[in-house]
């Protein structure tokens, strides 16, 4: 079924941010003119979200609510945030780390994360999230790859997570425990922050210099770092002003995990830098509490994700009801496609269409967008933003062959905005590869309708989105066969209509085990201690042997296809086939 | 529906989606989220067996009335009740 296009009225076309005018003169001057910067063409994204805007005279304006789970309530002003920063860097510094040290961060939407993402970059040091419910595997991983000097994380999380294997990587000298007490051979934060200085002048970076580490799951071998400037800080200004809507003291809500891409872009970085006024609810979802904080914070840009819009569906329209959104002038969405259905759901529920936007690790900021000025197609994920040039192309040989409207290909950028990702930590051939003729390769396949819209058609790989978290099989299979009984196993994600896709894994078992279910909840089991739940299968099945290519490859793409009835494609390099 | 057999059939589906929990490691006021660390998909899924398994509907506004043992319990045993 079609759906209809959703056209905005006049006035709020011309409220827009970015309005037609403004896209068609853009130069990349627009984007720099929006940062403070320091002296000598240095800079620093601390100085750009907190510092400047002291300096400016704004260290009074409220920088972040912050809502406990237990219904604690906290308030941040610029300047508070500026002194927290400054003796987190302090603390940092007084422990040995210096500039181009890489500090960790591990926890849930705790104040500590904030303070300690930005105190790090004041520091001149390097910041890497990891999602707090990943499992001690992914997590070892992570700062084996990035050699972590430290890591912030808490109590609870130290105890079942780290304290087991930590003393086994060298590089690490620092765990700092949130709170007032702390393991033996740890740090409490809480006493090490309070003896420190609350003044601290950013370290004057070069914009090329290495700010951020995300991590990024890939189809086959490890987990990929990419790695961001701090020059990505203009990227960050502008999408949040164009993109998202964002002013001084707008009442901006982001539901994402500051484990992820999207909760420091978006969470921690364009909303400081814009001056808004920042929520920051500690707990998970929950229908009745998203609602009454949408309603009593009086949210004006909301940024969440699909798989939170349809169970907020799920619940139906009646439960909305007796909430009051006025206040709400903006919603967007990211992390996968969000359907047709839920955009428009959106405009009957909040009487505004949800404006999804795609961009994705590698590409540090928002790339491709539904803006406020544009009249939404619902299920596209919008045009491209200024100073962006998006394309669909298919590989070549050593070029692209580039493909007009309506046909399916891969999506591809020209590299060059301020956000792009600068480097794979070590791993320069996965990085040159993802380059041919001119363009950065997204992995994703869409297609360019007549109208410039571009809608998501698929991965061109392996990897599987659910819940907004991209999952490399290979993790998976690796951790599962650590499991007695299995063999071999293969993973691919299945379509699922809340969390987009879900992983299911596909087990052949070692001599002496028999399916059963017992067996199938102790694998099960055991991927979610090692995984966490969001990266371990929700499904495992039995097969005697796996489709496999000549090679030895196992054939993922065809359990898939087997697995939603679609055609099997080629099949040349098929040797031995599923059982 | 006794009280124990709404118990068990709370364990039984808890552990049949997030089995690398023990049954008899649940405390009666263990959130899942905060202390058993389910995810909201894992919320969803043990909606949906307690559902199947009770022959109860369980609307995606009461999924705080199972948050944990003794609150599902009692939720539970009123929805089998009424």
């Amino acid at each position: 079924m079609a759906f209809e296009t959703i056209t905005k009225p006049e006035d709020v076309r011309a409220s827009a941010a970015l309005t037609e005018d403004i896209r068609a003169r853009f130069t990349w001057d627009d984007a720099r003119a929006m940062l403070a910067g320091l002296p000598g063409g240095k800079l620093n994204i601390a100085h750009e979200a907190l510092d400047a805007h002291v300096a400016a005279g704004h260290g009074a304006d409220p920088a972040m609510t912050w809502l406990g789970k237990d219904g604690a309530r906290r308030a941040f002003t610029y300047a508070d945030l500026a002194g927290q920063t400054a003796r987190f860097a302090h603390v940092l510094r007084a422990h040995g780390l210096g500039v181009g040290d890489r500090v960790f961060g591990l926890m849930g939407r705790e104040v500590e994360l904030f303070v300690a993402a930005l105190g790090t970059l004041k520091a001149g040091m390097v910041f890497s999230p990891l999602f707090s419910a990943f499992g001690p595997e992914p997590i070892r991983t992570r700062m084996e790859i990035g050699a972590a000097n430290a890591l912030v994380t808490t109590a609870a999380i130290y105890k079942r997570k780290i304290a087991e294997w930590w003393r086994d990587l060298p590089s690490l000298r620092l765990i700092l425990i949130v709170g007032d007490d702390a393991p033996e051979g740890c740090v409490a934060l809480g006493p090490a922050m309070a003896a420190a200085s609350d003044t601290f002048a950013p370290v004057p970076m070069d914009p090329e210099d290495t700010a951020l580490i995300h991590f990024t799951s890939g189809t086959t071998g490890q987990p990929k770092g990419a790695v961001h400037v701090h020059g990505a800080v203009a990227w960050h200004a502008m999408t949040g002003r164009y993109a998202l809507e964002m002013r001084a003291g707008t009442r901006y809500w982001c539901t994402a995990d500051p484990g992820w891409v999207t909760g420091t872009s978006y969470g921690i970085i364009a909303p400081l830098v814009n001056r808004v006024h920042m929520l920051m609810d500690e707990g998970e979802f929950d229908l009745d509490r998203w609602y009454s904080t949408l309603q009593d914070e009086r949210i004006e840009v909301w940024y969440t994700a699909p798989t939170a819009i349809r169970m907020m569906m799920r619940a139906g329209d009646a439960a909305a009801k007796p909430y009051d959104f006025s206040a709400l002038r903006f919603l967007a969405s990211v992390g996968e496609p969000l359907n047709p259905e839920a955009v428009v759901w959106g405009n009957r529920v909040f009487g505004r269409p949800f404006h999804d936007n795609w961009w994705q690790t590698e590409t540090g900021g928002i790339v491709i967008a539904n803006t406020q000025a544009m009249d939404i197609k619902p299920g596209s994920m919008g045009k491209p933003l200024p100073g962006q040039v998006a394309g669909i192309v298919e590989r070549d040989g050593d070029g692209v062959r580039e493909f007009g409207e309506g046909e399916i290909g891969e999506l591809a950028l020209r590299p060059g905005w301020p956000s792009m990702m600068r480097a794979y930590l070590h791993e320069q051939a996965r990085y040159d590869k993802a380059f041919v003729g001119g363009w950065y390769l997204t992995g994703d396949l869409a297609m360019r309708d007549a109208d410039g819209y571009f809608w998501f058609v698929g991965r061109a790989d392996d990897l599987i989105k659910t819940s907004g978290h991209l999952i490399g099989p290979f993790e998976v299979e690796s951790a599962l066969i650590e499991h007695e009984a299995v063999a071999e196993a293969a993973v691919i994600g299945l379509p699922d209509e809340t969390a987009g896709e879900v992983v299911r894994a596909y087990v052949c078992l070692n001599p002496g085990f028999e399916p059963s279910e017992e067996i199938e909840k102790s694998i099960r089991g055991h991927a979610r201690r090692r995984l966490g739940p969001a990266v371990a299968p929700r499904e495992v099945v039995f097969r005697k042997t796996l489709p496999k290519t000549r090679s030895g490859k196992t054939m993922r793409r065809l359990l898939k296809a087997r697995e939603m009835g679609l055609p099997e494609g080629d099949i040349s390099t098929l040797e031995s086939d599923e059982t | 529906m006794t009280e124990d057999e709404i118990r068990a059939a709370y364990l039984t589906a808890l552990t049949s989606v997030a089995p690398d929990i023990e049954a008899e490691a649940i405390g009666p006021d263990d959130h899942l989220q905060e202390d058993l660390e389910l995810d909201s998909m894992d919320v969803l899924n043990l909606v949906a067996v307690l559902q199947k398994a009770l022959g109860v509907d369980i609307p995606e506004r009461d999924c705080p009335q199972i948050a944990t043992l003794a609150l599902a319990v009692g939720y539970l045993g009123r929805r089998l009740a009424g």
